[in-house]
């Protein structure tokens, strides 16, 4: 494992002059996965539409630092595994000498909803590349609106917290579990929290002879209305009561790389953030109980999955 | 401090995209052809704290350089070397996960006003 002191020498491929918020998870996401090659390795990036595209190549401006290809919203994977394919092609022709990764960034709705079929089939075709989600949990970029991966009771602009409905009505997709059943080399979740779990997952992903997938969960200060500077506490917390695991599928296998010792409950992810204030409010605690019971019954099968003895540790 | 650089894409080593060019002027496709020139378009001044680093107290563990959404932390030779005040946004991320509070958030304003203080002074 390299120390922070080796990996800030290795140059920097996401640079300042983006024009994401400050504070904003997806710079710290992206900053540490590509920090995870060495100086001498070639990357290609390719980026569904989202906050990270729209802020990173404003024209005539590039905040990346390596190739980057423009796509749409839902075709991130294809696009990617397109010119993954072109490579393969030119190196069997000896026209490339040198040996080139391939990553494509995609939000939670550009991957989850929109660009869910591109990334299936590029997974499905056994390219060799990797597909990182940067998971806020909704369309940050359009103005919030709800996605697949939005967390019920949340309060985006399309499920807003009313009198009537209180938030979004649906649990989130489990999309690590999706790309799982794709039956590829490498699929892990992951959160800046650590960021050793971040880079030993980055570095595997890109090892990996085949697609690879790596779900990170990357807080939006502006989506999620929590203080700016408190990120990496949230995200802990996040890990810590269970709501967003740290695992790894390698050929099949599943492991659990964090097992929290206590039992922290979800009202510790809620009460920070602006967009759950609403079930802290007389009449909704059911919805509280309804979100840690989701929690609750995706931890159980995920220890199931896992191998290991599914019990909760005592409240 | 001197403005900041809204130089529409002029780079290291290419001539600048202006306003008023016109679409053959334009390079082809909209293609970028100098990898991470937004580098010299500064974003210091969406600032409204600042981060100030107090040299006794930092270890050099460079935590804040992982955790810069923005890249704004220099280090040399595995060490800090200060902070890129043109690209800094001033989040704060970098002072709270310090684990020796080593980094102070100070107010733009509060510079402003002790710096136009000293400045009548003389």
């Amino acid at each position: 494992m390299a120390t922070l002191k080796e990996l800030a020498q290795v140059n920097e491929r996401f640079v300042g002059g983006h024009r994401l918020c400050a504070g904003c998870g997806h710079g710290i996401s992206v900053r540490m996965v590509l920090n995870a090659l060495d100086n001498d390795e070639h990357v290609v990036v390719g980026c569904a539409t989202g906050c990270l595209e729209v802020a990173s190549t404003i024209y005539p401006y590039t905040a990346w630092n390596c190739s980057f290809i423009h796509n749409a919203f839902e075709n991130a994977g294809a696009t990617i595994s397109g010119v993954e394919a072109a490579y393969k092609s030119l190196k069997k022709q000896g026209k490339i000498k040198e040996d080139i990764k391939f990553v494509a960034f995609g939000g939670d709705g550009g991957t989850y909803d929109i660009g869910l079929q591109s990334l299936s089939g590029a997974m499905e075709r056994g390219h060799n590349m990797v597909y990182v989600c940067l998971d806020n949990g909704a369309y940050m970029n359009t103005g919030i609106q709800r996605s697949s991966a939005t967390p019920l009771g949340a309060d985006t602009t399309t499920s807003p917290a009313g009198t009537v409905v209180p938030g979004k009505q649906q649990p989130r997709k489990d999309l690590a579990a999706v790309m799982a059943a794709h039956n590829i080399p490498y699929v892990a979740q992951t959160a800046i929290s650590s960021w050793q779990d971040v880079h030993k997952k980055a570095k595997k992903a890109f090892e990996v002879d085949g697609p690879a997938f790596i779900n990170i969960l990357s807080p939006c200060p502006r989506g999620w209305r929590y203080n700016t500077p408190d990120i990496v506490e949230l995200v802990k917390i996040a890990v810590e009561t269970r709501f967003w695991p740290l695992f790894e599928v390698e050929n099949g296998k599943w492991k659990l790389n964090k097992k929290p010792k206590k039992y922290v409950p979800i009202e510790e992810f809620l009460k920070p953030q602006g967009r759950f204030r609403h079930l802290f409010a007389p009449g909704n605690e059911h919805i509280i109980k309804r979100i840690q019971e989701e929690v609750d019954q995706r931890w159980l099968a995920l220890l199931e999955r896992c191998g290991e003895k599914p019990e909760l540790p005592p409240r | 401090m001197t403005p900041f650089n809204r130089n529409f894409g002029q780079g290291r080593s290419r001539e600048g995209i202006t306003p008023d060019m016109n679409w053959r002027e334009l390079t082809k496709a909209g293609n970028i052809y100098e990898p991470g020139n937004a580098n010299t378009y500064e974003t210091g001044d969406w600032r409204t704290i600042r981060p100030m680093w107090n040299e006794e107290r930092c270890i050099h563990c460079l935590i804040c350089w992982r955790y810069c959404p923005d890249a704004s932390i220099f280090s040399t030779d595995g060490k800090f070397d200060g902070f890129d005040y043109k690209h800094c946004k001033g989040c704060g991320i970098c002072a709270n996960v310090c684990p020796t509070h080593a980094i102070d958030m100070i107010s733009e304003d509060e510079i402003d006003e002790q710096k136009e203080a000293r400045e009548n002074e003389e």
